[in-house]
């Protein structure tokens, strides 16, 4: 605090009005918070790229090696984990570094700008010592403006020390420039996010929520260079992730693309910059509305009370798949040409018996589809053990509402809601790749591809609830089955896992519609394994103490 | 029991060598305690002592190891369902849900216990002077607690089971507080009340229960415990205070310039003062001892002493 209230008489006798009056302080005091924060996050992300690279060099020593991960790499799933195609050209080690790693170290540079802006404006709005602050000579804009400034400077030196660092390692393919550009990729994509942070901290009252917004920014950013990359690229224009894997950095080295970046962050911090001059310090631009005084008539019931609990991250998940389906089923006509060529798909299709190659994509989408619809699953399903922890269930449990009917509400709520989530994902998908192909069976198609999933979701919830009964402490072990899911079926397929890991996760049992046929055993099986599970959990909680945490 | 128990039906609360351990904790040893119906009951103890426990028992929200447990004539247990519609409880730390209003918090669990009196409900929020239509989010501790208050006394309930209920609240709700109390038990309400402000006790309750590690150790009306205990005696006499000290259950005695100053058992009371009225009484103080001092002897060190005493 000295170091920003020292100047201050000085300027206060002046009358200083100026809106940045200050902004070299705060800039040395944010500095000086963040001294640990700013080196670890680049030395972080420096050293992550560098032991990449070498790691490539060895995993792939020769042109032939090279060119084969090239090849497993061009199928929709390959390129939707990576980046556009363009860079499978010419495979270097460089190419490699800009095709597999740079979406991903560049949305860490995004996290990184995100927590930073927030950090140093509206979490300290909340906290109320902006408001301290600002009661001494500083101007209006200053708090932004020395928040961005830092910000812009971590990514430049980030941008500096990432490029010397790769051009020192001598890689294949890995040149001066392009390592140059590799690193102003980054801060572009750092700035971006700078600039939609410097939106979002003004829009709501809490830094959670602004930081809330901005990763949200991020997921959009790369869900839709994901889908752009397998299209026809249009999307991936969209996502300031997109923009840095157009430089082609290390195969064509294009410097163009950085300049989008740089417009789009200058239009973001303006924009900023308006929208808090029209907002008082603390307040956001959206108040925290009054809620009503009395309950509605639906709030009377345990399935009422869990359905309100329940009802903002439905609707986020759903809308989320459902856009998400939507991606996927805009671009089916173009994955039916882009594969048409590629022999090794053709002969792995022919063994499945005989599957379209959309029908296929479609089975292996709805994969994708399904483990997160299961994240949401399991988020509901864990919803009653942080309702005991936290204390909110047992002044419920203490009206006349038994633990079975408590716990039941929370359940059914949770389960029909992963069907509507996976239904949601499957409308998406089949309404757009209905119009894309001009073929209305893809929609029944997609609808019963994703509604195939509900017993492994319900098989996942189920095994919450009866951690939940038996062993509270360790409910949270059930995340072990979407990662295990996701890490099984989606990566399962590229990297050859044998059958019995397949066999392990409930989603392996679901029959790949439409790409297969539908076998119903399988279904009822999961259905009443997933029935006696929660039973056992609704028989346990029946049976033991309550659990809160103070 | 012969004489003033009458007809009186069963008691609201009866506890019988309950027993109850978390892991190597024993929280609650041989516990014995009884609530008469209508009666507002006192429980007090320090921090640990095992207050939350028992009455986390009493509501069935935990299993007891041993002992026998009743509550409104039935087993809280087995029977959790139907006697929480006849009884409201305020925890002494209340967690809401940050994005439901407090006055939806109030109506949810009104109507969870069983329908409520609205009017009496927009009553209690005024005098609590409280904003039903915030997020629970944005309330501070005393708002939170009030939220569980007005929610519990807007339910028409024979027993309140209150844990603590007014740490949070400022010295005017917790005298808004102190009158509903006495307007539930005009009304002919049980009331369970635990609590550290010892002030409040002794202006609301009937009865005490006073529990250290797990056990109770001193229970009944305010006078018995008194009873139990020392009196604080000053006394100026005609002739020279001599052989006071000699007498059985006297501590403490100081002489100055003709005053004595000593402390007495409750039981020996009589006989000092029988003596002391022969040295010729010129003037005489006797101060029962405050609540807090009963409590003191409790939270200190001396329990070994205390406990064979209370025996
Ligand atoms: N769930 C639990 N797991 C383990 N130990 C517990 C648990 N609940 C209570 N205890 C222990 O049991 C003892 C009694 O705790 P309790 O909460 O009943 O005390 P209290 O009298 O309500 O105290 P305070 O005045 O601080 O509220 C303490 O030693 C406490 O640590
Ligand atoms: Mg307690």
């Amino acid at each position: 605090m000295a170091t920003i209230t020292a100047p201050a008489p000085a300027a206060a006798r002046g009358g200083d009005r100026r809106p940045l009056a200050g902004v070299g302080a705060l800039a040395r005091f944010a500095l000086r918070r963040d001294r640990i924060r700013i080196p670890a996050w680049i030395a972080g992300l420096t050293l992550g790229s560098v032991v990449n690279l070498v790691s490539f060099e060895d995993l792939y020593p020769t042109e032939a090696d090279r060119e084969a991960v090239a090849e497993t790499m061009n199928t929709p799933a390959g390129l939707a984990m990576t980046g556009p195609a363009e860079y499978l050209r010419d495979y270097t080690a460089g190419a490699m570094m800009g095709h597999q790693l740079l979406g991903f170290t560049a949305l860490l540079a995004a996290l990184m700008s995100v927590l930073m802006v927030v950090r140093h404006t509206r979490a300290e709005e909340e906290s109320g010592r902006a408001e301290l602050v600002r009661a001494t000579v500083v101007g209006r804009h200053a708090h932004m403006a020395a928040a961005l400034g830092v910000v812009i400077v971590t990514n430049l030196v980030l941008a500096v020390v990432l490029a010397g660092a790769l051009a020192g390692t001598g890689g294949t393919g890995v040149t001066a420039t392009g390592s140059l550009l590799y690193g102003l990729a980054h801060a572009a994509v750092g700035i971006v996010f700078a600039g939609i942070a410097a939106v979002t901290v003004q829009i709501t009252e809490h830094s959670r929520g602004a930081s809330g917004m901005g990763l949200a920014a991020i997921a959009v950013a790369y869900a839709l260079r994901a889908a752009g990359d397998i299209g026809e690229g249009g999307l991936s224009w969209l996502s300031p992730i997109g923009w840095a894997q157009a430089t082609r950095v290390y195969v064509d080295d294009r410097w163009w693309p950085l300049l989008v970046a740089a417009a789009a962050a200058a239009a973001l911090v303006t924009a900023g910059v308006l929208l808090s001059t029209r907002r008082d310090v603390g307040a956001g631009l959206r108040r925290p509305r009054q809620g009503r005084g009395y309950a509605s008539v639906a709030l009377g019931h345990p399935i009422g009370l869990a359905v309100r609990l329940h009802r903002g991250l439905l609707i986020g998940f759903a809308a989320a798949l459902a856009l998400l389906g939507t991606m996927y089923g805009s671009i089916l006509s173009e994955v039916e040409d882009m594969l048409a060529g590629v022999e090794m798909l053709e002969e792995a299709l022919a063994e499945m018996g005989g599957a379209s190659i959309v029908e296929s994509f479609v089975s292996m989408v709805m994969v994708v589809l399904a483990v997160i619809a299961s994240v949401y699953v399991v988020l509901a399903a864990l919803r009653p053990r942080a309702e005991e922890s936290d204390g909110r269930a047992e002044p419920v449990l203490a009206t006349a509402v038994s633990r079975a009917r408590w716990l039941a509400g929370h359940v059914v709520v949770g389960m029909l809601g992963g069907v509507v989530v996976l239904a949601a994902g499957g409308l998406g998908l089949g309404l757009a790749g209905a119009l894309a192909l001009r073929d209305s069976a893809v929609l029944t198609d997609a609808m019963g591809a994703a509604l195939a999933y509900a017993p492994a979701l319900w098989l996942t919830g189920g095994l919450a609830v009866a951690l939940f009964g038996l062993a509270p402490r360790l409910a949270t072990l059930t995340w072990v089955v979407p990662v295990y899911g996701f890490v099984v079926s989606y990566l399962g397929g590229l990297l050859q896992f044998p059958e019995w890991m397949n066999n392990l996760s409930p989603f392996g049992h679901v029959p790949d519609l439409p790409a297969e046929e539908l076998s119903v055993l399988p279904l009822l099986l999961l259905t009443a394994i997933a029935a006696g599970l929660a039973l056992l959990g609704l028989t346990a909680f029946r049976q033991r103490d309550l659990q809160t945490d103070h | 029991m012969p004489g003033p128990t009458n007809a009186e039906t069963q008691p609201a609360v009866s506890v019988h060598e309950l027993d109850k351990t978390f892991g190597q904790t024993r929280a609650l040893d041989k516990l014995t305690m009884t609530v008469h119906t209508g009666e507002v009951h006192g429980f007090l103890g320090p921090n640990g002592a095992g207050k939350s426990t028992t009455i986390r028992v009493l509501l069935g929200l935990l299993k007891a190891d041993a002992g026998r447990v009743s509550v409104l004539g039935g087993d809280p247990w087995r029977d959790a369902v139907a006697l929480h519609r006849r009884l409201a409880y305020v925890p002494g730390d209340v967690s809401l849900w940050p994005n439901l209003t407090g006055g939806e918090a109030i109506d949810l669990f009104a109507r969870l216990r069983g329908g409520f009196d609205r009017r009496r409900r927009d009553e209690l929020c005024e005098r609590f002077d409280l904003d039903p239509g915030k997020k629970g989010r944005t309330y501070s501790k005393g708002n939170r607690q009030k939220v569980a208050i007005i929610a519990a006394l807007a339910s028409d309930v024979e027993l309140l089971v209150l844990d603590e209920p007014t740490a949070g609240l400022d010295p005017l709700m917790e005298s808004v507080f102190a009158e509903h109390i006495r307007e539930a038990k005009a009304a002919g309400t049980t009331v369970l009340l635990s609590s550290h402000t010892l002030a409040q006790v002794e202006a609301l309750c009937d009865r005490i229960s006073i529990i250290r590690q797990g056990r109770i150790v001193e229970s009944g009306t305010l006078d018995e415990l008194r009873h139990l205990t020392r009196t604080t005696v000053t006394a100026e006499t005609a002739r020279p205070a001599s052989g006071v000290d000699a007498l059985p259950g006297v501590h403490d005695l100081v002489v100055t310039n003709g005053k004595v100053q000593f402390d007495v058992d409750g039981e020996h009371l009589d006989t000092v003062i029988g003596h002391l009225h022969g040295l010729g009484i010129r003037s005489l103080v006797s101060q029962p001892p405050t609540l807090e001092q009963l409590f003191m002897r409790h939270y200190g060190e001396d329990l070994a002493a205390a406990g064979n005493g209370g025996s």
